[in-house]
């Protein structure tokens, strides 16, 4: 015997269909490799020979035009693109946010309202779902922009609150408060007081499962969060005042303001989003076998402690998945705020940023690898509540 | 098999040029047909009537260049684009050029990759304001919310004014012209601040058009003018002398009335050398002799379009003031067609 061995039973080099898999594979891959530099390369070319300019140091050129609302300190004469473009973000994280609670809560009511076996709720959550669940949510946004326009006053004839809160087209307009020094004290109570409701709550809990004893939870921690740094604000001599907005001239100055693009914005959003949340909801709660329910009322639970207790707790296991979806389509669907606006995202950097500065490559690879980033955030989050909320096997 | 699809598939991307334009010209003559950037609906320069025909002072110069290169005034495809979309259509070559009442300034033609061929009108920045809000002048606006429309260099001009004058302002800001002059009406802002002509255009479309005013600043200088895509010389050519063509045309004395008269019997050497039958101008810019001659055919000379567009003929009745001919008073001052 040689070493020379034969090919046989296709066990060679080419033969091999596990060897033959990964010589494809590899030319795939190279493929794709190949294709993405030629285009890439193409394109710098092209830029290159049409004398565009290309690269990010565009950020760091002054901007030089207004922004609506900035939730950091921006200037428009000095600010650069770079502040522009975390304005934008922190803008559409401001209403992503904000729209989500609201919709979770919107949600919430409403698909179990749908359950309910009172006949004229369930019947409007229904109408209110299919209405809104089926109408585009760029002409919701559109409807709700020109409702709040058309419904408002002018600023010298704003709906009046306690002098304080004021109500016009230019939006909403509320006491700022001003922080003064000792104003830490009552922040730090505050946030103390929190602590102490949390230990509260475990106490509580675990006193209930021990000696079966209830606890009024729920009035000694609203008493808790309202007394404590009620009381400090007094001892530290009223630290916290309030700034009002003031007509001056043709508009408000001073206070806090939150425009109609946010306003409607965010309604428009939230009533959307809260419809497939409502059913997601009505989903899971379903998804709950009856017999649990039965078990759970032939004990004598209350109506609202079963579904608390016994119905909720299993049915969020099939809730939350299709409600995080949701969440990162309210993210995405407010760039659609562009058609009244607000100055998020894709508004300020794709749109005024891009036109102002003309590299439309960077600055679209940019915005997208912002809402990139959210997906894949909310994706990991979304794998983490999964594992969590997994049946354990005991 | 296998193999030879491979190699088809290799050959075939090494093969695709880079996929820039050299001769937009011949493109243009080939396709029979011009791809004109205008503007979604500015009145008096671009937007479509009742019949969806489009009708302005720009739209004038896209049958112009029609007219020069193809020798029909209604080869023209327009692409109606908000400011923010125009310059990414001309770099990406999804138009021929660009005619959209756009600001010539130095960051647009050093770093956008374009060229601007001339100006076809000055401008300059002014205020609407609500008659009701009793202010007479722009120093009184101080605290005043504006609506402007996004990418222009309104937005960074206002901030200079503003700042200028030690006042303060707050800006809601659309996507196009449009929606600014709607937010105007509901009330969202106090005034709107755009190009004279553009207010003196969105005034008209308000209900009640008295009552606003434009107020008597002008706080910038707005030269509008066509623009191409950089490194087309021959395309960049035509394009400006096509407007050089539309107002010597007019300082001559020639229109769309006289025109063929003209042509028989004029003995003025320079309305022969425009119309063609002299010279060989048409020729050297690559097109036919009679270029000019179906500009002011088809379309008219430059007084003919102003007037009907934006000046006294037409609803917007905005004074020549600046866009006189150079021996009129104004600044259009055509280079020599010889």
């Amino acid at each position: 015997m040689t070493n020379k061995q034969l090919p046989v039973d296709g066990k060679g080099l080419l033969n091999n269909p596990q060897h033959r898999a990964i010589f494809f594979q590899i030319l795939a891959l190279a493929l794709v490799v190949f294709f993405a530099f030629y285009f890439a390369n193409n394109m710098f070319d092209n830029i290159e020979s049409r004398g565009i300019t290309t690269g990010f140091s565009f950020l760091n050129n002054t901007a030089g035009f207004g922004i609506s609302q900035t939730l950091i300190p921006y200037d428009d004469g000095t600010s650069t693109f770079l502040d522009v473009f975390i304005v934008g973000l922190l803008n559409t994280l401001l209403v992503s946010v904000l729209g989500i609670i609201f919709a979770s809560i919107i949600g919430l009511l409403l698909g179990v309202a749908r359950l309910s076996s009172n006949f004229l709720m369930s019947k409007l959550a229904l109408v209110y779902i299919e209405t809104f669940r089926n109408i585009p949510i760029l002409l919701q946004i559109l409807f709700w922009y020109n409702v709040v326009l058309a419904a408002l006053p002018s600023p010298r004839q704003s709906f009046v609150y306690l002098d304080s809160v004021f109500l016009n087209n230019r939006g909403l307009l509320l006491p700022e408060p001003i922080l003064q020094s000792g104003s830490g004290a009552v922040i730090i109570s505050f946030v103390l007081a929190i602590a102490a409701v949390i230990y509260l709550v475990r106490w509580a809990r675990q006193r209930h499962n021990d000696t079966g004893q209830e606890f009024p939870i729920l009035k000694v921690s609203i008493a808790l969060l309202i007394l404590a740094p009620t009381l400090v604000y007094f001892i530290a001599g009223q630290p916290i005042t309030a700034e009002y907005p003031v007509l001056k001239g043709f508009n408000f100055n001073g206070g806090l303001t939150i425009i109609p693009e946010l306003l409607a914005l965010l309604f428009a959003l939230s009533i959307y989003t809260a419809t497939y949340i409502a059913e997601a909801v009505r989903a899971g709660i379903e998804a709950v076998p009856k017999g649990q329910k039965e078990a759970a009322k032939s004990l004598g639970l209350k109506d609202h402690v079963i579904l608390t207790k016994v119905v909720l707790p299993q049915a969020l296991r099939v809730i939350i998945p299709p409600v995080i979806n949701q969440f990162l389509n309210l993210t995405k669907n407010s760039s659609l705020a562009t058609a009244i606006g607000y100055p998020e995202l894709v508004t300020l950097f794709s749109g005024t940023t891009l036109n102002q500065v003309g590299q439309a490559i960077e600055i679209i690879l940019m915005t997208m690898a912002v809402y990139l980033t959210f997906s894949i955030l909310i994706s990991l989050l979304l794998n983490w509540v999964n594992a969590k909320m997994a049946i354990k096997g005991r | 098999m296998k193999v030879t699809k491979l190699a088809l598939l290799f050959g075939l991307t090494a093969a695709v040029p880079t996929l820039s334009h050299a001769g937009t010209l011949e493109d243009v003559m080939k396709e029979g047909v011009l791809k004109c950037g205008v503007s979604t609906g500015i009145p008096g320069f671009s937007a479509a009537d009742s019949n969806g025909e489009w009708k302005g002072l720009d739209v004038d110069f896209c049958k112009s260049v029609a007219s020069a290169v193809l020798g029909d005034a209604s080869k023209v495809k327009y692409f109606p684009l908000t400011a923010k979309e125009r310059f990414t259509a001309l770099q990406s070559g999804e138009i021929d050029v660009l005619a959209r009442a756009t600001t010539w300034t130095a960051t647009r033609d050093a770093s956008l990759g374009l060229n601007f061929a001339g100006v076809n009108y000055y401008d300059g920045q002014g205020f609407l304001v609500s008659k009701s809000i009793g202010v007479n002048s722009a120093k009184e606006l101080d605290g005043a919310t504006f609506c402007i429309q996004a990418g222009t260099t309104t937005e960074l001009n206002l901030t200079d004014y503003f700042k200028a004058n030690g006042m303060e302002y707050k800006a809601v800001t659309y996507d196009t012209s449009g929606q600014t002059i709607d937010g105007f009406k509901k009330g969202r802002c106090d005034a709107v601040t755009s190009d004279r002509s553009q207010l003196a255009g969105l005034r008209i479309k308000l209900d009640d058009p008295k009552s606003a005013i434009l107020l008597p600043e002008t706080i910038s200088k707005e030269p509008l003018g066509p623009v191409v895509r950089q490194g087309d010389d021959a395309w960049f050519n035509v394009i400006r002398w096509t407007m050089f063509a539309t107002i010597e045309a007019e300082e001559l004395g020639v229109s769309s009335s006289n025109v063929d008269e003209m042509l028989k019997s004029s003995i003025n050497p320079g309305i022969k050398r425009l119309l063609g039958s002299t010279g060989k101008t048409g020729e050297d810019l690559g097109l036919k002799n009679d270029w000019a001659y179906q500009i002011v055919k088809q379309v008219g000379n430059y007084a003919e379009s102003y007037d009907l567009n934006v000046g006294k003929d037409s609803p917007i009745q905005i004074e020549r003031s600046l866009n006189k001919l150079w021996n009129q008073g104004g600044i259009m001052y055509p280079m020599p067609i010889r």
